[in-house]
């Protein structure tokens, strides 16, 4: 193929081609990267947000690019002023028949209220979704299940905006409206049921634990922890405040590994619900030691509190009331709430923005005040 | 000059398989397996595969950690329903666990740590027989028991975890469960739980040995494989008559850091790294929930930790608006 005296040379001038053309290679790969970071730059860079002093290594980091992206569902808020009440403007519960709840509100905010509600939740199926296919006559029935619960569910957020202020106005007004779960779906993302035992053939915690579950997040930890704690609620502390207690595991409340092990489970479900890590409530070095947790320590117990309220007091509650596809596959039990369903992965729901603003409708359990 | 740049053993030299001393004690004759030669295997360590020597305590040893590893895995199996493809799924998720705590230090239900109990006692006679079987070879081999003394040390860790601890905590569930996940979720809980073994000395102390042995480990690798073109590898020669090789490994420490370590003295320092690792572990796990039961808080006592005055300036620190960039 190449001419006899090309051959003849090579074999006389033997040289070692493989040092050169790998240091050239290598150098030249690592001049390209070099090159390539300083045109566009980082393209994971990394901001921190402080939680603790300095030194402690204390703050919740997350990707520029994804601080810089806003979450999509901020644009689907609606902004709806409400009307001002004229005096003895007639009200919706004297319109209406059947009105159990809004009905201090007059006929233009009711209806105002109303129409945002199929926004929220029922985009797609519209006032049919809750009031069925019928004339406007017909509205006032509870033949859907969908408006027995949108009723319970209306009286749960307007309980929450009232009673749970510390926890959804905690740093600034922000509330919660319907749209705060649901953004626009029938049913709202990231709800759970009870899914354990999640393995055969054994009983006791073997039979709640290492799966990976979606209620475990994925890791062996038990996957009981919300059932366990935002619904029974047991006590998730295991620290003992004194450097002696005795005890034997498991009797007179001594906490045992396993409890310290569902516990963390819980923990780990509130740091993916939240997009936070464990400094963001704790200092890692004392997880248990109230004088040295951060502000937020104190939302988030609020939060938990908040939570069991809302799963026994009107999530539970509901079970009979939905129809089959609607309860849980393992136990037929109610859907409930937890942190994510709210929070989805961001410190703030919607990254707080304020979604009661145009809503005092759903702020008070009373009439609402329109600021006049 | 190339070749003795190296990491792999370069130079394997292959002739009739070595059968050793066929001494007073008949060994040759219990002696199993035809041996054989796999360049492969010579690449680390000596070509020559078998016999193999068990005896009545390997075979013990042997048996029971089969029968203690086949109850671990057939627990799993059970647990997925006896599928396979699921079985291979959540391996790693998967575990034996110990009874739970209402069972205390009884005889538990098969299927709630009954089996984790059955497989612990034939795990504990396995390791047991293995270590008595070390024993035995070096009596056999007129070697020292540094071995036995090193592997006994890793046996007072396990039996710590799974059988000391247990029964002075008064409950098996104290135990760690035999799975890939589920041990590591145990090690996180248990200092999660004793309010964080990082301020347990002899956690502090077993972290020094195990990085400590690390350190030494490719220290003195290292200093024997840059020495062997002088002979270094062959290092019971350089003890008993001290060569340029020995000379050069010395001085390149001595330069270095001012100290260095003899042929002979490199090896008891890396046994006592090693030993003291779970030995010292051993220890900070059996004084936990037994003796201390806060290791933070005991640190604040014993003024091993310090105490923080509480300004911790939260009011300070940036916002959450200001972090997503949507401060007004």
């Amino acid at each position: 193929m190449f001419p006899k005296w090309f051959m003849k040379w090579n074999r006389e001038n033997p040289t070692n081609i493989y040092a050169p053309a790998i240091a050239v290679g290598v150098v030249g790969a690592a001049v390209f990267v070099a090159a390539s970071l300083v045109a566009i730059g980082q393209p994971y860079a990394t901001d921190s947000m402080q939680t603790g002093p300095r030194g402690t290594g204390m703050s919740v980091p997350e990707f520029e690019a994804d601080l810089a992206t806003p979450d999509p569902d901020i644009a689907l808020l609606i902004e709806d002023e409400p009307f001002l009440p004229e005096e003895g403007e007639e009200l919706a519960g004297d319109i209406y028949e059947n009105v159990q709840v809004l009905g201090d509100l007059t006929d233009a905010n009711f209806n105002r209220l109303m129409g945002a509600m199929t926004r929220w939740v029922a985009p797609e199926q519209g006032c049919a979704y809750c009031h069925g296919d019928g004339d406007l006559d017909t509205y006032g029935e509870d033949n859907l299940y969908t408006k027995v619960v949108a009723r319970r569910m209306i009286q749960m957020t307007q309980n929450i905006n009232e009673n749970w202020d510390g926890h959804v106005n905690a740093n600034k007004e922000v509330g919660v409206t319907c749209m705060t779960c649901h953004r626009g779906e029938n049913v709202p993302s990231d709800i759970w049921f009870k899914i354990t035992p999640v393995n055969e053939r054994v009983e006791g915690w073997a039979a709640v634990q290492n799966r990976a579950t979606s209620l475990s997040q994925y890791t062996s930890l038990p996957s009981d922890a919300l059932e366990a704690y935002l619904l029974d609620d047991q006590v998730i502390g295991v620290h003992d405040l004194e450097s002696r207690v005795a005890g034997i595991p498991g009797e007179d409340g001594y906490p045992g590994i396993q409890q310290a092990e569902r516990t963390y489970s819980l923990m780990n479900y509130v740091s993916n619900a939240l997009g936070v890590n464990c400094v963001f409530c704790h200092n890692s070095r004392a997880f248990y030691d109230g004088s040295q947790v951060t502000p937020q320590w104190a939302t988030e117990s609020l939060g938990i509190t908040m939570v069991q309220e809302m799963n026994n007091d009107y999530l539970v509650p509901l079970k009979d009331v939905y129809p089959a596809e609607r309860l849980g596959p393992v136990h037929q039990d109610a859907p409930k709430a937890a942190c994510k369903t709210c929070h989805k992965g961001h410190q703030q729901p919607l990254q707080g923005a304020n979604v009661i603003q145009y809503w005092p409708e759903l702020a008070t359990t009373g009439a609402p005040d329109y600021g006049q | 000059m190339i070749e003795y740049q190296n990491i792999f053993t370069q130079v394997q030299v292959q002739g009739p398989p070595e059968w050793g001393m066929d001494n007073e004690n008949n060994m040759m004759e219990e002696r199993a397996g035809k041996p054989f030669f796999s360049k492969l295997v010579g690449l680390m360590g000596n070509a020559q595969i078998g016999p193999i020597y068990l005896g009545w305590t390997g075979l013990v040893s042997v048996v029971t950690f089969i029968l203690a590893f086949n109850i671990v895995g057939l627990n799993m199996l059970a647990q997925v329903g006896w599928s396979i493809p699921e079985f291979l799924r959540q391996g790693f998720w998967l575990a034996l666990e110990p009874p739970g705590p209402e069972h205390g230090l009884s005889i538990p239900p098969l299927n709630d740590g009954g089996w984790f109990i059955i497989a612990s006692f034939f795990l504990l006679v396995s390791v047991m027989t293995w270590l008595i079987r070390s024993y035995l070879l070096a009596v056999e081999h007129k070697m020292g028991k540094h071995i036995f003394w090193a592997f006994a040390s890793a046996i007072w860790l396990m039996l710590v975890l799974n059988l000391f601890r247990p029964i002075l905590m008064g409950s098996w569930s104290e135990a760690v469960p035999y799975g890939i996940f589920p041990h590591l979720d145990w090690t996180t809980a248990f200092s999660i739980r004793y309010g964080n073994l990082y301020y347990n000395p002899f956690h502090c102390l077993s972290i020094v040995f195990l990085y400590g042995s690390t350190l030494l480990f490719a220290m003195h690798g290292a200093t024997i494989l840059a020495v062997t073109r002088y002979g270094g590898d062959r290092e019971l020669e350089q003890i008993v008559d001290r060569g340029t090789a020995t000379e050069r490994a010395a001085l390149f420490w001595r330069w270095t850091m001012g100290f260095n370590a003899t042929m002979e003295g490199i090896h008891r320092w890396a046994w006592w790294f090693a030993v003291l690792t779970p030995i010292t572990g051993g220890i900070g796990i059996l004084l936990t929930g037994t003796v201390v039961d806060n290791w933070f808080i005991w640190a604040q006592e014993h003024n091993f930790a310090p105490m923080y005055d509480g300004s911790y300036g939260y009011e300070s620190y940036g916002s959450y608006e200001a972090f997503i960039g949507k401060e007004d």
